[in-house]
């Protein structure tokens, strides 16, 4: 096999993995939209604080310890333990209910019935919010996150030497594939199992389903909105640290996390917003779209280099690959059929 | 924190007269996407000002505020923060941030405030002759490609013809400032480069990172900033860059970019103009005029780090320059005016430095009425992961002059021209 | 008591389709108006210009410009960073190319350009509505981003990769460049705001404004009735995109002088902008001017009270600054979804009636 097409292979694989880290940001927009019609802005926000949470529980940070120190006059900053990754998982879930809760109670209670474009705002609102507010709660630096299952077993990252082995016996180059990003896909194959575990086969799931297919409905029934609106935030919020995890594990936990969402919209655009599989199957299109046209014409390697726009091209044509792929589909891969009636 | 607190509010119930210290505003971003390298800057600059006051009375007797004002790297509360604090008597400006020096170029000209870009901003405003009110002594960014290629050629026994560099680079004005030098050089020296944008902000890499697996560059540099740094260091091992080739510039070396790929990224090394660590007399005057004495900036926890040591060097230098303006008009109360004759005349020694407690903390170098950019010379830092210390492994030396002074005086000379800009030194 | 329309009558069909039919509204408007032109530029200095006025005056006109594709037509858009953008360079390479024309022209011929580049993208949102097409627009947001940062033509080969805007005078008054006064560039900034906002008003009552409103409505029911869906929303978009256009070339040449394409025209500030007109009110030329007064006083306000009154931190007022604004947003929807606009409409509407509302 000549080493072009084994390095455009390289570039394909790793595009699928992007994908699936780009999936797993889109899949706690669509679960929320699908339940509830909000379009949550605040996810990216949500994975950051998601991800500070954790990183802050393990290493025993003082919440709010500035603005203490700033209004007391102490000078405390940690508490001086370390927690178990798993049992600090544990608590940020937790955390993450909680906020689920919060949200519910405070900001979409009070906004039943609104046009879109109102809970839209309200979730811009809320992104507002939690940025200030997990800064306040855990400061602005820069926290390196470890998450390790038992001493020794932690989150891997880099090269996968046995791929990498394995392709150089084979083609004489080797291949190149991140270690994390095999562990995301394994998770994000976890979760997705999970979800669709618990929808199809526990009884929430089921009434989360209901609520989903027409809210009138489910109430009529006896299932109680309020309740299934907590478990979806909820839910989104546990996806949200999974991607924060994932996406922290590399770049460090840090403000720039919460971008992560803008990665997400085209992935949603494309896979369409109310469809769990559209989301998987959108981001991995996405990242494989990205990845290819950087490596064939943003920096003109395939076609003896007709074609050479000088890179960084990811950041758009992510989004116009959608663009155009809504022209001829407008709700998207996965999306319901958009009917109109006057 | 405590104490900032209570003397800030002191301060305002007994409405103290601001205008009789000298005015050194900080303006400072502990927020948004680049706050780990904006924290601490922020606290060297201020804990330098506070040990001045605490120490030796201010500077010449006068003592020192530095009355913060936070931008968040955004040009327009950049402006707001210049403008609200310009009425203040404020000396000198450092905005640490290449968008708001491009805006208040302009401004601090016709205002007459100078302004200290400290390794950062328009690279021509070396050319003191156009740019009267900037200073970015001691080195810009074509210094430090200059330098980064010199240290190449150092240990390659004076040859790179061949060699092939990449330049990784946040796609932005400031990512794209060497690109220009690196080409030059590129003629001159015959390696071979390839240049590798990486969008704002920078956490997904991949693909030029598979770029640089395939093309096996030699050697990388890196103009990069806030996530891109460290995203570029992780990636660089996860396929296995052997980190001593891979260079960053000043802006991409301090201890969070290296941190979170852990014992992965020794080795790493970054280009600096200033030394690092505190192995240094000042910082046990710090420590028991500011830190023990809780009047520290911020949460105290910065000292030492190499982008604190960078704030507590342009407050040096900002110091000296006060100093020497004190002399020259033979009063204490300066102006701004003033201050921008005596960074102007400012002259940094050796024997200065070690009497400050700074031995070697920069070169040494004198500004004149045309050059504003000083000797330009670079140093060489390395990380060690198992110390958690970096350490410079190659002293401040000499860059290539006559490429940069070329392009110096062609992208200034164009400025001039734009903006109808006579002659200030004659 | 004061505020009522009862003896104010009316003799011809213009004077009652006026924009202010109560009396005490047009008297308010051109009081309005006199103290803007006549007395605040004489009570300017460069922190309440530079700080407070030249933003909030060029963020209306942008935010009129959203307002008029998204409150008006119902097209949801994303790409006011890439549009203002479009209209700064634009701007730039008129101002560069042509040094001897008025910069007058420069900033109108700027908003044309931007109006057309705004058509272009607007083409898909025949095919694709809602959401989609908010996540659509922001394909031109990053693509515009990417092309001037690309592209060295547009910043003329400058080695940075900024523009500068070069000095340019109005009446041999300089208004751009580094030696402006307050109140030149106050001045120039106003008379487009007022212009804007006039052309605004008088469009969205007319019968083009009408039509977006119909297709704002219910796109489909108003095909049926014979609105041409393509031109209402190509012309929503152009419009838009010419005072957009405006507001960016204001925005590059008078307010901030220098400009780099990521950091100023990025996606924050289409999301500023969004705000903005959310805040306001959709589908109101005051609300579009009351959100971007408000989200451009209140930063400055809670800066003023915590750093500079309380003496905290200013990082923790920052990261409050985040908290309250995002609080108030949540606190403005529940507690008025349609903004401030519908608020002032309400105030009004019991004014009519006070001191006796029953």
């Amino acid at each position: 096999m000549s080493e072009q097409i084994v390095y455009a292979l390289e570039v394909f694989a790793n595009g699928l993995m992007s994908g699936v880290l780009y999936a797993l940001v889109a899949l706690g927009f669509v679960l929320i939209y699908k339940a509830s019609g909000i379009f949550n802005f605040a996810q990216g926000v949500m994975a950051l604080f998601a991800a500070m949470t954790l990183v802050g529980i393990q290493n025993g940070q003082v919440p709010f310890a500035h603005l203490i120190n700033a209004v007391l006059g102490t000078h405390i900053h940690h508490f001086g333990w370390h927690i178990h990754s798993v049992l600090a998982l544990i608590f940020t879930v937790g955390v993450m209910i909680l906020l689920a809760v919060a949200i519910q109670r405070f900001v979409f209670r009070h906004l039943v019935g609104q046009e879109p474009i109102i809970l839209f705002m309200a979730t811009i609102g809320l992104a507002y919010f939690l940025e200030g507010f997990s800064d306040l709660m855990w400061n602005s630096e820069i926290k390196t996150l470890k998450f390790c299952v038992a001493e020794g077993t932690c989150l891997p990252q880099g090269m996968n030497m046995a791929i990498d082995e394995a392709a150089y016996n084979a083609f004489g180059t080797g291949f190149f594939i991140d270690n994390l990003d095999i562990s995301a896909a394994i998770v994000a194959v976890m979760l997705v199992i999970a979800l669709v575990a618990f929808s199809q086969y526990t009884k929430q799931g089921r009434a989360m389903r209901a609520v989903a297919d027409d809210h009138q409905a489910a109430l009529s029934v006896g299932i109680s909105l309020n309740f299934i609106w907590i478990l979806v935030w909820s839910v989104a919020g546990f996806v949200a640290l999974v991607a924060g995890i994932m996406w922290g594990a590399k770049s460090g936990v840090q403000f720039s996390l919460s971008l992560i969402a803008l990665k997400a919209l085209p992935v949603l655009m494309l896979g369409g917003f109310t469809s769990i599989p559209g989301a998987i199957v959108g981001g991995l299109i996405i990242g494989v779209g990205e990845k290819m046209f950087e490596y064939c014409f943003g920096t003109g390697q395939c076609f003896g280099g007709i074609i050479n726009l000088g890179g960084a091209t990811e950041n758009w044509f992510a989004y116009v690959l959608a663009l155009v792929f809504l022209v001829f589909r407008p709700q998207g891969l996965f999306g319901e059929k958009i009917i109109e009636r006057v | 924190m405590k104490k900032i607190f209570v003397t800030a509010i002191a301060g305002l119930m007994a409405a103290s007269p601001v205008m009789a210290d000298l005015v050194f505003p900080s303006l400072s971003y502990r927020t948004g996407p680049y706050a780990a390298g904006g924290i601490p800057f922020a606290d060297g600059y201020t804990d330098y000002f506070t040990l001045l006051n605490e120490r030796d009375g201010g500077i010449g007797g006068v003592k020192v505020s530095v009355p913060e004002c936070e931008t968040g790297y955004n040009t327009e509360k950049g402006v707001e923060c210049y403008e609200s604090t310009k009425g203040e008597g404020a000396l000198v400006y450092q905005p640490l941030s290449t968008g708001i020096t491009y805006q208040l170029i302009p401004k601090t000209t016709a205002d007459d405030i100078p302004m200290h870009t400290m390794g950062y901003g328009r690279t021509s405003a070396a050319n003191g002759d156009v740019f009267s009110h900037t200073f970015n002594y001691p080195g810009s960014y074509w210094n430090g490609a200059s330098g980064g290629v010199n240290y190449l050629l150092e240990t390659n026994g004076g040859d790179i013809s061949g060699k092939k560099i990449a330049l990784v680079y946040h796609n932005s004005a400031y990512g794209k400032e060497p690109i220009r030098t690196l080409e030059e050089l590129q003629k001159k020296h015959g390696f071979e480069l390839s240049l590798l944008p990486v969008d704002h902000p920078g956490q997904e890499q991949k693909s030029q990172w598979l770029q640089i697996r395939r093309e096996k560059p030699d050697y990388v540099m890196m103009w990069g900033w806030g996530v891109m740094n460290q995203v570029a260091i992780q990636e660089a091992a996860n396929i296995r860059f052997p980190m001593e080739n891979f260079i960053g510039i000043w802006w991409s070396g301090a201890e969070h970019d290296v941190l979170p790929a852990g014992d992965k990224a020794n080795g790493y090394k970054a280009l600096t103009f200033h030394n690092v660590g505190r192995d240094f007399p000042v910082f046990a005057d710090i420590q028991k005029y500011v830190v023990d004495a809780g009047k520290a900036a911020g949460a105290g926890d910065q000292v030492g780090n190499v982008l604190y040591n960078r704030g507590l060097y342009a407050a040096m230098l900002a110091a000296e320059a006060a100093k020497t303006a004190q002399e020259i008009h033979g009063t204490k109360d300066i102006t701004a005016s003033m201050m921008r004759d005596g960074m102007e005349a400012l002259e940094i020694t050796e024997e200065k430095m070690a009497a400050l407690g700074m031995p070697n903390f920069g070169p040494s170098f004198s500004v004149s009425c045309e050059n504003h950019g000083g000797p330009g010379l670079v140093g060489v830092t390395q990380w060690d992961a198992s110390s958690k210390t970096w350490s410079l492994i190659s002293d401040f030396k000499a860059t290539d002059i006559d490429v940069i002074g070329a392009l110096i005086a062609e992208d200034s000379g164009a400025y001039a021209s734009e903006n109808n800009i006579a002659s200030n030194c004659n | 008591m004061f505020y009522r329309e009862a003896g104010d009558f009316k003799t011809s069909y213009s004077k009652d389709n006026q924009t202010f039919p109560i009396k005490i509204d047009r008297v308010g408007y051109y009081l309005v108006l006199l103290v803007a032109f006549l007395v605040v530029p004489f009570m300017l200095n460069d922190y309440w210009v530079n700080a407070i006025f030249l933003p909030f005056l060029i963020y209306s006109i942008a935010a009129i410009g959203l307002n008029i594709l998204v409150g008006y037509c119902g097209q949801v858009s994303l790409g006011t960073g890439g549009f203002m953008a479009v209209g700064a360079y634009a701007c730039y390479k008129l101002m560069t190319t042509f040094p001897d024309i008025n910069i007058f022209f420069h900033v109108i011929i700027a908003g044309g350009i931007t109006g057309l580049v705004c058509v272009v993208f607007g083409l898909p949102s025949l095919r694709i509505k809602g959401f989609y097409l908010a996540v659509a627009t922001l394909a031109a947001q990053f693509f515009l981003v990417w092309l001037f940062n690309r592209v060295p033509w547009f910043y003329n080969y400058s080695a940075s990769g900024q523009i500068n805007a070069p000095e340019r005078t109005v009446f041999g008054i300089e208004v751009t460049g580094a030696n402006t006064e307050a109140w030149a560039t106050y001045l120039f900034c106003l008379v487009f705001v007022v212009a804007s906002a006039w052309i605004a008003r008088n469009l969205t009552r007319g019968m083009t404004g009408r039509k977006w409103m119909a297709i704002r409505d219910m796109d489909i029911a108003a095909e049926i009735i014979g609105v041409n869906p393509l031109k209402a929303k190509i012309s929503a978009f152009a419009v838009s995109g010419f005072f957009v256009g405006i507001s960016g070339a204001l925005f590059f040449a008078v307010y901030l002088g220098a400009v780099e394409v990521g950091e100023a025209f990025g996606i924050t500030k289409s999301f500023l902008v969004l705000f903005m007109i959310i805040i306001g009110g959709l589908g109101s030329i005051f609300g579009s001017f009351a959100g971007a007064a408000f989200l451009v006083l209140l930063p400055v306000v809670l800066k003023v009270v915590g750093v500079d009154m309380l003496g905290w931190p200013t990082d923790m007022v920052a990261h409050l600054q985040l908290v309250i604004v995002g609080g108030l947003i949540i606190l403005f929807l529940i507690l008025e979804p349609h903004g401030l606009a519908q608020l002032w409409r309400v105030t009004k509407q019991k004014l009519r009636l006070w001191p006796f509302p029953h």
